[in-house]
């Protein structure tokens, strides 16, 4: 009976050892479905690459295009388990989306030795197009550079020189810290302290309350998504906006807009790659999202998710193969981006796709016409200013091409 | 807790170990079909899948000695699971050492931190015992969340798998594979020859009556402390191993899910038995892995199954089966 | 600006205020574990889940049925001590007499459960749940600002936990518990019906959590893992305060919460695990924990 257990176990597994590549151009959106950024992409994402597989007729250079998802629930672990079955196994070509930093860099170096493609649109860390960049990333939508160069500058300018960081304990945080600060220092500020809180933290009290006592001018909030949110709720609590701090949401999308309110959330400056409003071509493009996603307009995440998979197809598509990942990053940096998204672009060598930042400030609630017309652009931030520039990244391939 | 594995009953220490030879003579079917199919899984069935199966089937072999057989619910195993992991790895990627090398600073680590919370915990029994483990464990899961080496959320990633001895590159799975099979059989018979040693018999003693085994003149306090240190290097070999097999070292593995999964395989899989363990672990690791497309529900289950084998299967799948076949197993 | 050791004082005294409502839930948690563990013998681990549950239940009364906090703080805790009555008649009953491990296993899985079912429903992000009207704002105490939420959270605490306290040692429904932890036979022989008072004690135990879910729904985002790794140090809490005492459990969890809340003063890097480290000292000091009755 213990042997039929076993062979039942092993039935039940199913992960039997794939044999040759198969004849599939499969995509898998990896990235968090039920936890703290699931709003921003989740299963948006997968509408979004469904609808960037259609565009091709679901067919490219003789081959059918099939979108597979999965939970990575914000662990670098899950993370790289899935991807490397997914790889292994299930025959994957391109893993896309993959917010949370730490999974991001962990599936980065998984997807480099096994030669698939990665495009993500998720994750900040500008570590993806530098230290830790590979000739098989491509670095969608935005980093932690350019929210920095974005709202730090514009902030700093105005006159919030002095600044205390709340920090979320992981890649992405750290980073956004990091690069912030930078730019705060550059412009003449200073940087008076930080707190680090971990990941998904349920109390803000404590860490508010320090950012309270240094009376930095600004607190910027290197968190994102439920974090974001929570630390601006329990900062209207303990009253500090009425002490006569403000608050830099360093990473906001305009689905934390949509959860705060526009009576909490009125006036908080961010930066942002893309917004459904912005013109006719992201106006059409987002009103067939919306209409197949529960009437939601899209945020930044899954609009890159639909414009990375378009060009990666595009990229397929030119090379008749996509069986050598390095080959199809290197096509995909070859040919120019257009898409109705991010309008035209190009990939630079570090993998960074480049399109011009937007610096939007969120309305107030008299101003909006309705759900999702939350922001008012303040500034458009020029392609090549946008991004960190290409000899700043310390990215093994731009310093090797060099030499 | 008491369980319900048939023991022998001899005396002596030389009887004793003739009992265990003769145990093991019982036990060569079992264990020839474990052999077996473990030799020919990693060509039908992913390694890396059959991998994580054998570092969890250690991991719960390493927590069913000090449960099946001293009778103390550790609910904080997933230290020395977790820690092992995070120096190992650190060992093999900032120090460079190599595959064997790690492994065994890892285990070494698992030891020490077995020795410092046995020390803490042994002084208090039954549920005490288990919410000191559980607490002191929850603390080390702080520590490692704020410690600069173990990177946090993050986790210590790209850990090289080395080569092993210098000599054979341990990148290929296949050759991973039996790599592990290795470790996981001297663990597992490193187990079976402490259960059954004169060592292992004053345990059970201690177990089924410990004022009684203290007036006999054994001091009950040590020898649960030295299956508690043993327990813990053990679980630490697993962690260290899984560590460099999976290239990751993270926050999950310290986190007391973790514990709960441990326990859960060996009650499942039978407490105080053999093979129970790799049973119980192998049934898990599938589960999970057939539930993870439905991703939240692997909570559910598992909470389902602590349930229903409390309430109704306290023996486990190998201990039904000892019962049915009436010899040990 | 005044300053305490480099610290000023406003900052302390409002890292103090945090400390003292953290430890008001501490409190009311281990309160409610100490009397189920008293006359159970059962460590309740699933009292974090039940303490989620009450909170959720307030939540889903509000979204759904429009029943705003006051009357929550009611339903909400006669919902969750009915269920937790019921849990007990079907399983917890069936392993009276086992080893009391089992029961720490069987209500480890009914937290699972009950969190992942929850999870699986509301996400993991949480949901706000908005301070009632007549508590919003604060009061500027020149040392410190106290939001009038927070303050209330820390009274009802304390009357509680004191009514409790006081239901338990003085009253003759106390007694009839504390003989029947101690005998239960020659309680029963008594003509005082045991199974019975079980059941009620382990409800009114789980209600407590229950309202203790309640009264966090506004300070922290109602959130299905929002009792998983409170309960852990409420087991600390537990263990240093000293399993058979009452009186115990509630000075330690208060003391506690403001420990933690200077050390995030002093030394913020230590400030999840001091609760653990002075667990460990207790332990090696007096086994029994502060107030403790050796068993």
């Amino acid at each position: 009976m213990r042997i039929a257990s076993r062979l039942l176990a092993l039935v039940v597994a199913l992960p039997v050892v794939a044999l040759a590549q198969g004849k599939t151009i499969k995509i898998g959106v990896l990235n968090d479905q039920s936890g703290l950024y699931a709003d921003l992409g989740g299963q948006g994402s997968v509408t979004a690459a469904k609808m960037a597989a259609e565009e091709f007729g679901n067919k490219v250079a003789g081959m059918p295009i099939e979108i597979v998802f999965a939970d990575h629930q914000n662990k670098p672990d899950i993370g790289s388990s899935i991807a490397t079955k997914w790889y292994d196994v299930d025959g994957v070509d391109a893993i896309v989306d993959v917010p949370n930093s730490g999974v991001a860099l962990a599936i980065a170096k998984i997807t480099a030795d096994k030669n698939k493609v990665f495009i993500d649109s998720g994750a900040a860390t500008s570590d993806l197009t530098g230290k830790a960049c590979t000739p098989n990333t491509v670095h969608w939508t935005y980093d932690t550079w350019s929210l920095a160069n974005g709202t730090g500058k514009e902030v700093v300018k105005a006159g919030g020189d002095t600044w205390f960081f709340l920090v979320a304990d992981y890649a992405f945080g750290k980073a956004l810290e990091r690069d912030t600060s930078a730019v705060v220092t550059a412009n003449g500020g200073k940087v008076l302290g930080s707190v680090s809180h971990p990941l998904n933290a349920s109390d803000f009290s404590s860490f508010l309350l320090q950012a309270q006592s240094s009376k930095a001018k600004i607190i910027g909030l290197a968190n994102a998504g439920g974090d974001t949110i929570n630390s601006i709720k329990a900062a209207s609590e303990f009253g500090i906006v009425q002490g006569g701090q403000k608050l830099a949401g360093l990473l906001v999308f305009i689905t934390d807009v949509h959860a705060l309110g526009l009576k909490a959330a009125n006036g908080l400056q961010l930066t942002s790659a893309f917004y459904w409003d912005r013109d006719d071509k992201t106006r059409a493009w987002s009103k067939k999202f919306a209409a197949r996603f529960n009437g939601r307009e899209p945020s930044m995440v899954q609009a890159g998710v639909y414009a990375g998979v378009m060009h990666y197809l595009k990229a397929v598509q030119a090379l008749k193969s996509k069986d050598d990942g390095k080959a199809v990053v290197a096509k995909m940096k070859a040919l120019p981006t257009d898409d109705p998204a991010f309008g035209k672009g190009t990939i630079r060598a570090d993998g960074r796709k480049i399109h011009p930042m937007y610096l939007y400030e969120v309305k107030k609630p008299a101003e909006s016409k309705g759900p999702w017309d939350y922001y008012k652009q303040i500034k458009e931030i020029p392609a090549d200013q946008a991004f960190r520039p290409l000899d700043k990244g310390e990215c093994p391939l731009v310093t090797a091409a060099k030499k | 807790m008491t369980t319900h594995g048939v023991e022998a009953k001899p005396s002596t220490a030389a009887e004793v170990r003739i009992a265990s030879r003769a145990e093991l003579r019982s036990l060569r079917v079992p264990i020839a079909i474990l052999i077996v199919v473990c030799l020919v899984a990693p060509f039908l069935v992913y390694p890396v899948f059959l991998m994580k199966m054998l570092c969890f089937a250690l991991f719960a072999c390493a927590f069913n000695l000090l449960i099946g057989y001293v009778g103390l619910l550790s609910f904080g195993h997933a230290l020395f699971l977790g820690g092992a992991g995070y120096l190992a790895a650190h060992a093999a990627r900032v120090w460079g050492l190599p595959f064997e090398l790690a492994v065994l600073t890892g285990t070494a680590t698992a030891t020490v931190l077995g020795l410092v919370v046995g020390w803490v915990a042994i002084r208090r029994q039954g549920i005490y015992f288990a919410m000191i483990t559980l607490a002191l464990a929850q603390m080390f899961y702080f520590f490692c969340l704020r410690a600069p080496f173990t990177g946090g959320e993050d986790g210590i990633q790209g850990v090289p798998r080395g080569k092993l001895l210098g000599l054979l590159s341990l990148d290929n799975n296949l050759t991973m594979y039996f790599v592990v099979l290795a470790i996981f059989l001297l663990g597992f018979f490193f187990v079976f020859r402490v259960i059954h040693s004169p060592f292992g018999q004053v345990l059970k003693a201690v177990r089924e009556n410990e004022p009684r085994a203290v007036s006999l003149g054994y001091k009950s306090d040590h020898y649960k402390l030295i299956a508690f240190v043993l327990s813990a290097a053990v679980s630490g070999l697993a962690g260290a191993t899984k560590a460099i097999v999976f290239q990751l070292a993270s926050l999950t593995d310290v986190y007391w899910s973790t514990s709960g999964e441990v326990i859960l395989m060996v009650l499942l899989g039978g407490l105080g038995t053999i093979f129970g363990p790799v049973v119980g672990a192998v049934v898990i690791v599938c589960v999970e892995s057939f539930l993870a497309q439905i991703g939240g529900w692997v909570t559910v289950v598992q909470g389902g199954l602590f349930i229903v084998c409390v309430l109704a299967f306290r023996r486990g799948i190998i201990g039904e089966l000892a019962r049915v076949l009436h010899r040990p197993l | 600006m005044t300053t305490v050791f480099g610290i000023p004082i406003q900052a302390l005294f409002s890292q103090l205020l945090v400390g003292l409502i953290n430890g008001s839930f501490y409190a009311l948690l281990s309160l409610g574990l100490a009397i189920i563990f008293g006359l159970l013998n059962v460590i309740n681990f699933c009292h974090g889940a039940l303490y989620m549950l009450g909170a959720l239940l307030a939540w889903l009364m509000l979204e759904h049925a429009g029943i705003g906090y006051w009357p929550a703080l009611i339903l909400s805790p006669l919902a969750v001590g009915l269920f937790g009555a019921l849990i007990e008649r079907t399983m917890l009953k069936r392993l009276r007499g086992l080893d009391p491990l089992y029961g720490l296993l069987l209500t480890f899985g009914l937290a699972l459960v009950i969190q992942g079912v929850a999870r699986n429903y509301f996400g993991v992000s949480g949901e706000p749940y908005d301070i009632p009207p007549q508590l919003t704002g604060g009061k500027n105490l020149g040392f410190m600002y106290l939001p009038n939420y927070r303050g209330w959270v820390i009274l009802v605490s304390v009357l509680l936990c004191t009514l409790t306290w006081f239901v338990t040692e003085r009253t003759r429904l106390g007694s009839y518990l504390r003989a029947a932890t101690e005998n239960p036979l020659l309680v029963q022989a008594f003509g005082i019906n045991v199974p019975r008072l079980i059941t009620i004690t382990y409800g009114l135990g789980v209600a407590l959590a229950a309202f203790a879910g309640v009264m966090a729904a506004p300070i922290y985002r109602v959130s299905p893992l929002m009792g998983a790794d409170l309960i852990i140090v409420v087991f600390a809490v537990v263990v240093i305060g000293g399993m058979g005492s009452i009186f115990g459990s509630i000075v330690t969890g208060f003391a506690l919460g403001v420990i933690e809340g200077l050390t995030k003063v002093f030394y913020p890097e230590a400030s999840s695990t001091v609760v653990f480290v002075i667990m460990a000292i207790v332990l090696l000091v007096k086994p029994a924990g502060l107030f403790g009755r050796t068993t």
